[in-house]
């Protein structure tokens, strides 16, 4: 009985299974990190501004995520409505990352620019007002609160050490650019720059 | 492939995917070969294994449907490896890519509705109009597009302009139109608050004589002065607008900017006081010069509708 002795063995059993599962990762994410696709920025990326990131903090804090993916997948259907299909070289920046897997809303990826500040606006304080059949909730209290800027640039500086080209210049003017702005004018920002950068790449 | 995607790796890390995935399938075919079959002088009645507090474990084969189900997703897996892309960079021999299938996926709904787009193209905005077939494909563009901000029915709301009146705000013939649409539009009505309240006030009045709405007509007579030297190089000395600068007819009463609610006088006090900024966003990035036309041709037919008939989309 060969398997005998793996059965009798449970610290033999455990790194056996350990070998195992761990395949699956070596061979399908570890050589990720060394592939162009995935590790080099499409032209053109920046890393979001002090008030994209507080804006983009909202997003996650809402949970805009559950019901909006970030993820355009290369069928016609997708791409006829939504633009060009992402690639992994415009989202190296974000950390972590909102692709979502539920379409309860359209998808977000390439927002950007669909729709102006105004009606960006108008819709987050109630959807019905400018699509009567929206059945998505309203965020009014975004137009009440406002940001204080205090752990921006911990948060930038966070983001830093993951690879996020930010210049110290940058993380030191943080705090000022964000201080007493409306959150809605942040998730605004953040919306407003969805997908831009392979803007015309369709 | 193209620019956006270059998935190509280095040799190592090819090597490295086509090894551990060989050798994981070694590994299983090996484990379930080599435990198949009974264990030297273990029987088919005698319990194998008596060793645990008497809970007896017999050593039977493998099913014969499990194992040949096994033995099958393993051909199959070596199969699916020869021919689509998973070992490293060996792209399999059928050539597949996920960018290659959406991009012929693409090619044949040209092949298919790139004619009907392409003879739409060439027909005059005002003769398309009537064209019931390219209307419903136009109306779902429409929809698809455009009502997020001026409604299903294109009745607009407040800041979104009405579609279906006769009130045009940089001009409602073809070409207007079809500029509108792609390259979009961006209005400027500037603040006036510094002009004082009591001057905003007359000038309300005199905007709301202008409309033919109840005023006070000494106020308002006092608002004309003020819309002289202010209000004219934009809206006209007699109030109808420019559609050359987007700037509204003021005459008509029709107006853009009132919240629900609202009365009429306190919008016009509102614009006055804070300024407005229209914003088209230009469609023709997202739609193509082809679909461009074809809306316009959808916003154009909405005059020839009778009052109160909505656009039909199927």
């Amino acid at each position: 009985m060969k398997h005998e002795l793996v059965e009798r063995n449970t610290g033999l059993l455990g790194a056996l299974i350990l070998v195992a599962i761990s395949f699956g990762g070596l061979a399908e994410i570890v050589p990720l990190f060394f592939q162009k696709d995935t590790t080099e920025p499409v032209e053109g990326l920046r890393p979001l501004t002090a008030l994209e990131l507080e804006g983009r903090d909202i997003y996650r804090r809402e949970g805009c995520v559950g019901c909006h993916s970030q993820m355009i997948r290369p069928f016609r259907a997708e791409t006829e409505r939504y633009g060009h299909y992402n690639v992994a070289g415009e989202g190296l920046y974000e950390h972590n990352f909102l692709w979502g897997s539920k379409r309860t809303g359209p998808d977000l990826a390439r927002v950007g620019g669909r729709y102006t500040d105004e009606w960006h606006r108008r819709h987050m304080y109630d959807p019905r007002d400018v699509v009567p059949e929206s059945i998505m909730p309203a965020y009014p209290w975004l137009f009440e609160r406002t940001l204080d800027g205090r752990a921006t640039p911990a948060k930038m500086r966070a983001l830093k050490r993951l690879g996020v080209p930010y210049a110290e210049e940058e993380i030191a003017a943080a705090r000022g650019e964000v201080e007493g702005v409306p959150e809605i004018d942040a998730l605004i920002a953040y919306l407003q720059q969805l997908g831009t950068v392979l803007e015309g790449a369709r | 492939m193209n620019a956006l995607w270059d998935d190509a790796l280095p040799g190592f890390w090819s090597a490295w995917i086509i090894v551990l995935t060989l050798t994981t399938l070694g590994l299983v075919v090996w484990i379930v070969v080599a435990n198949d079959g009974r264990a030297p002088g273990a029987s088919q009645d005698a319990p194998a294994d008596t060793g645990a507090d008497g809970i007896e474990e017999y050593d039977h084969p493998l099913p014969r449907w499990w194992f040949y189900l096994f033995v099958a997703t393993v051909v199959f897996a070596l199969a699916y490896l020869l021919l689509y892309p998973g070992l490293g960079n060996f792209r399999g021999l059928l050539g597949w890519t996920q960018e290659a299938q959406w991009e012929e996926e693409m090619a044949r709904a040209d092949e298919r509705f790139g004619p009907i787009f392409a003879r739409y193209q060439d027909v005059p905005i005002p003769e398309l109009a009537r064209d019931e077939a390219a209307m419903q494909i136009a109306g779902r563009i429409f929809a698809n597009n455009c009502a997020m901000c001026h409604g299903a029915g294109a009745q607009g709301g407040d800041g979104f302009p009405d579609l279906t009146d006769d009130d045009w705000l940089y001009g409602g013939d073809p070409e207007a139109l079809v500029t509108s649409i792609a390259q979009g539009r961006r209005g400027v009505m500037p603040a006036w608050a510094q002009l004082g309240d009591e001057t905003l006030e007359a000038l309300t009045q005199y905007v709301l004589a202008l409309a033919g709405r109840d005023h006070e007509t000494d106020l308002a007579a006092r608002g004309g002065e003020h819309f002289a030297r202010f209000c004219v190089a934009c809206h006209g000395a007699d109030g109808t607008g420019n559609q050359m600068l987007g700037a509204p007819n003021l005459t008509n009463d029709i107006w853009l900017y009132r919240a629900p609610g609202q009365r009429v006088a306190e919008a016009i006090h509102q614009t006055l006081a804070e300024g407005r900024r229209g914003h088209m966003p230009p469609q023709a990035p997202f739609i193509g010069e082809q679909r461009v036309h074809l809306v316009a041709a959808y916003v154009y037919s909405l005059r020839l509708r009778s009052p109160g008939e909505a656009p039909s989309v199927e």
